[in-house]
């Protein structure tokens, strides 16, 4: 089922000719037949999570917004999408910018924000202008601006390019950003619902999220909770990308197979040159790793779904998480140290450098993992890199620490025998540099 | 008078106490005092929104409050937590809160020069007390250190940018006590580094504040560098009459010689408040300029109530921790209660030394036994 990119593929849907021909704009029409309590309301009935990463409900985190007297609030969006992996974000900006401006209007009226802000990372630049023109022909058409429809409501939407910074996708560090000042993440509470830019009560939400407003908007909260199960509503787009065949950015309802997604045609399309399918980070590159047999079914013997619930199943133990659906498949041949000591040298260049652990810890397991990986490596490496990601996990400022621990743990916790052939074959490691390929095999041969 | 103010009372280690609302767990630690005060290297009292990077402070809360008695799901720091009513923190009676404890220290050290014997924070340092009393014995660390030139900003002050450990401190006190700020951390992770705009000098009445907030020798006055070990030195008490500043300092005096001034620290490290209330800061004519002890009125000696080298034969007013610690801590003796003649064979009381012929020789000692 596609809600979100079903038109992408229209000549000249970029433009707002061919959008509002297809039907665009009209949740904003009726959403302002509605109050902007009614909104909220909708949308926490259609059990939305924030497609971000964290999958916080969009609804409830509306609704903690403080809404004092004589102060602003604002909405922003979150378009700083630098996590490894995941390009769902750039897709959905490129070919659909409208959707996303009409999320953002009937958010900002829901929410009550006049100046509504879109946080772009800097590397976006095409994107950039995309989204410029898309505002002003919203300008021009009436959809932004003064007294909005005649209904009083003013709002305009400003596109503010970051600098390249990942850790400016963090909600309080990009509040940072758009005021001008370092983007370090501010310590929490208190919380950008209550103070959040220039100290006014502020929402930060996802493309994803706010385009998905459109659809609810359109069909009423309840009908979207129908689509998807349990406490995964709704579609979501996944960027698939890795060793398969047909890497790109689909949209799902989170009702099938991760076994599905990968090997059906309409997906990705299996894994390319016959290999197998050797491990996984199914929501992009902070969530844990997953091996083949833990991603395909879970530690209980049941099928792994595309959704919050299943992906998660087992916690970290003999889980992962939905993240940011940021989708890379391995096959046998890549090397897990080897894609470990990529991610963790990634969080080192990214760590913002304000709080100690993640500062110094990152650029340490970076060291040692270069160590391990080049055949320099001892055997005590192993267990001092699974101290040291214990020692970052949870004790830092922003979630960078934790996600920069958890691939490492995750690592460790699946393929510690991968990081121990490693040590003990330093000159093969380097020339046959595959790892091992026995994590392909079936659940079934493992535990016999 | 109307009604009495609502006091929050909160349990610190088994410990309770009663502060007023809007307290952070570690001030209401401090106020007990001893052992169970998480220790801090970037948050300053004095300095507003310092404090939460260094992470040393972090505690266990297990209960959040009377009204909501879950217990917090991570360990916070308490330094930007404020207390609840009916709160329950856990410090050093937590494992989780010493694992953590040691493994920031650990941290903290990784790019630390551990230059300490030419240091002249040495000492007084922060880092020096933190790394005795929560660090491991050692490092597993095999890499190069970071490592930045010397740069001298300003006449005044030498920044020796490989010993920080990046606690802000300096940047919010340009901030917040005088007009420009011209330094900030520029770069970021590993490799961000305090430094002025384009080599610019700092210059400003209050700059030398930054080298007595500093927790570490990273910002070090330059008019003292390498003149003297801060523990050779006799600090005194002294004022001047100063029309910029409060013109309270410490004098670090040998013999005759002033050889620096400080503004007047309490035993958290932090500047003591001038009578008006306002924290003492002093100003730069007081500190670089007035080395004469004729500039001076002196007052007394200086009491230190910091448990560092520097005030050894200067104790006074320490705090004992309570009575219940020994209770709290499974039997375990806090450093502070300990008797030095329990730790080191020399000078037993049971030996007068003023009793014995000759100079005291092991000797003396083993006879004891």
């Amino acid at each position: 089922m596609k809600l979100l990119i079903d038109k992408a593929n229209i000549e000249g849907i970029r433009f707002y000719k061919a959008y509002r021909e297809n039907g665009g704009y009209a949740s904003v029409e009726k959403a302002f037949k509605m109050s902007p309590a009614d909104i909220v309301e909708e949308i926490k009935k259609s059990g939305l999570r924030g497609r971000g990463g964290a999958g916080f409900p969009t609804g409830m985190k509306w609704s903690f917004l403080a809404k004092p007297e004589g102060v602003p609030r604002y909405l922003v969006c979150n378009a700083d999408e630098s996590e490894p992996g995941t390009f769902k974000d750039r897709y959905l900006m490129e070919f659909l910018p409208h959707l996303l401006i009409e999320g953002l209007i009937v958010s900002s009226f829901a929410l009550g924000s006049n100046r509504t802000y879109i946080y772009i990372r800097g590397e976006y630049a095409w994107i950039t202008d995309i989204l410029e023109h898309a505002i002003a022909e919203a300008n021009d058409n009436g959809w932004l601006g003064k007294n909005i429809l005649g209904t009083g409501f003013d709002c305009q939407i400003y596109v503010q390019r970051g600098a390249g910074a990942y850790i400016c996708g963090e909600e309080t560090a990009l509040i940072e950003s758009l005021e001008g000042k370092r983007g370090n993440p501010r310590i929490k509470p208190p919380f950008p619902a209550i103070k959040g830019l220039w100290d006014s009560p502020t929402v930060v939400n996802n493309v994803e999220t706010l385009a998905a407003v459109v659809p609810i908007i359109n069909m009423g909260g309840m009908e979207y909770a129908k689509i998807g199960m349990g406490k995964s509503t709704g579609t979501k787009l996944i960027s698939a990308c890795g060793n398969i065949n047909k890497p790109g950015v689909y949209e799902i309802d989170m009702t099938i197979s991760v076994e599905e997604f990968i090997y059906s045609d309409e997906y990705c399309g299996g894994i390319p040159n016959g290999k197998r399918l050797k491990a996984c980070i199914p929501g992009g590159s902070s969530v844990p790793i997953l091996p083949a047999n833990l991603l395909l079914k879970t530690a209980k013997g049941e099928t792994r779904l595309m959704n919050y619930e299943s992906l998660s199943d087992g916690g970290f133990a003999t889980g992962s998480m939905m993240g940011s659906g940021g989708f890379i498949v391995l096959d046998e041949d890549q090397c897990i140290v080897r894609h470990t000591l990529t991610l963790a040298r990634f969080y080192h260049h990214e760590s913002c450098g304000q709080c100690s652990p993640c500062r110094e810890g990152t650029g340490w397991m970076k060291r040692v993992l270069y160590n391990l990986e080049y055949g320099k490596g001892k055997l005590s490496d192993i267990d001092l890199l699974w101290d040291i990601q214990r020692k970052i996990e949870g004790n830092t400022i922003c979630p960078l620490g934790d996600a920069a621990a958890w691939p490492v743990a995750a690592a460790i916790r699946h393929f510690r025998d991968e990081f121990e052939w490693h040590v003990l074959n330093p000159e093969e490691s380097q020339v046959r540099n595959f790892g091992l390929a026995h994590y392909a095999d079936q659940l079934e041969t493992l535990t016999a | 008078m109307s009604e009495q103010k609502q006091l929050f009372k909160v349990t610190i280690d088994n410990i309770t106490i009663e502060v007023e609302p809007g307290t952070s767990i570690l001030l209401a630690a401090r106020k007990i005092g001893g052992d169970v005060t998480p220790p801090a290297m970037c948050f300053y009292s004095k300095l507003k929104g310092s404090g939460g990077k260094c992470r040393t402070c972090l505690v266990e809360v297990a209960a959040g409050s009377t009204a909501d008695p879950r217990p917090m799901p991570k360990l916070v720091a308490s330094c930007r937590t404020n207390v609840m009513d009916g709160m329950v923190v856990k410090s050093i009676t937590s494992e989780k809160v010493i694992e953590a404890r040691k493994g920031v220290v650990e941290f903290l050290l990784l790019n630390h020069p551990l230059d300490c014997p030419i240091c002249d924070q040495a000492g007084e340092c922060h880092l020096q007390d933190l790394s005795y009393e929560h660090g491991r014995e050692d490092t597993r660390y095999e890499f190069q250190r970071r490592l930045f030139e010397r740069e001298d900003i300003g006449p005044y002050i030498q920044l020796h940018m490989t010993r920080c450990i990046l606690c802000y401190r300096c940047t919010y006190i340009a901030d917040q006590i005088t007009d420009t700020r011209v330094h900030g951390i520029l770069d970021r992770g590993e490799h961000a580094q305090i430094s002025t705009y384009i080599s610019k000098a700092i210059d400003n009445d209050f700059s030398g504040n930054m080298i007595d907030v500093c927790p570490v020798g990273a910002l070090t006055d330059r008019t003292f560098r390498f003149k003297n070990r801060v523990w050779f030195l006799k600090p005194v008490d002294a004022h001047r009459d100063c029309d910029k500043c409060c013109g309270r300092v410490t004098l670090w005096n040998r013999g005759n010689d002033v050889f620096r001034v400080t503004a007047r620290k309490d035993e958290w490290g932090e500047v003591e408040d001038a009578p008006d209330g306002k924290p003492g800061w002093i100003c730069n004519t007081c500190r670089f300029d007035k080395k004469k002890t004729s500039d001076w009125i002196i007052e007394g000696p200086r009491k230190i109530k910091r448990h560092s080298v520097i005030s050894a034969g200067h104790y006074e007013g320490v705090k004992r921790p309570h009575e219940t610690i020994a209770n709290v801590m499974g039997g375990r003796q806090p450093k502070l209660l300990m008797d030095i003649h329990s730790v080191s064979e020399v000078n037993k009381p049971s030996v007068h030394l003023n009793a014995i012929e000759g100079p005291a020789t092991g000797e003396v000692f083993e006879k004891e036994k």
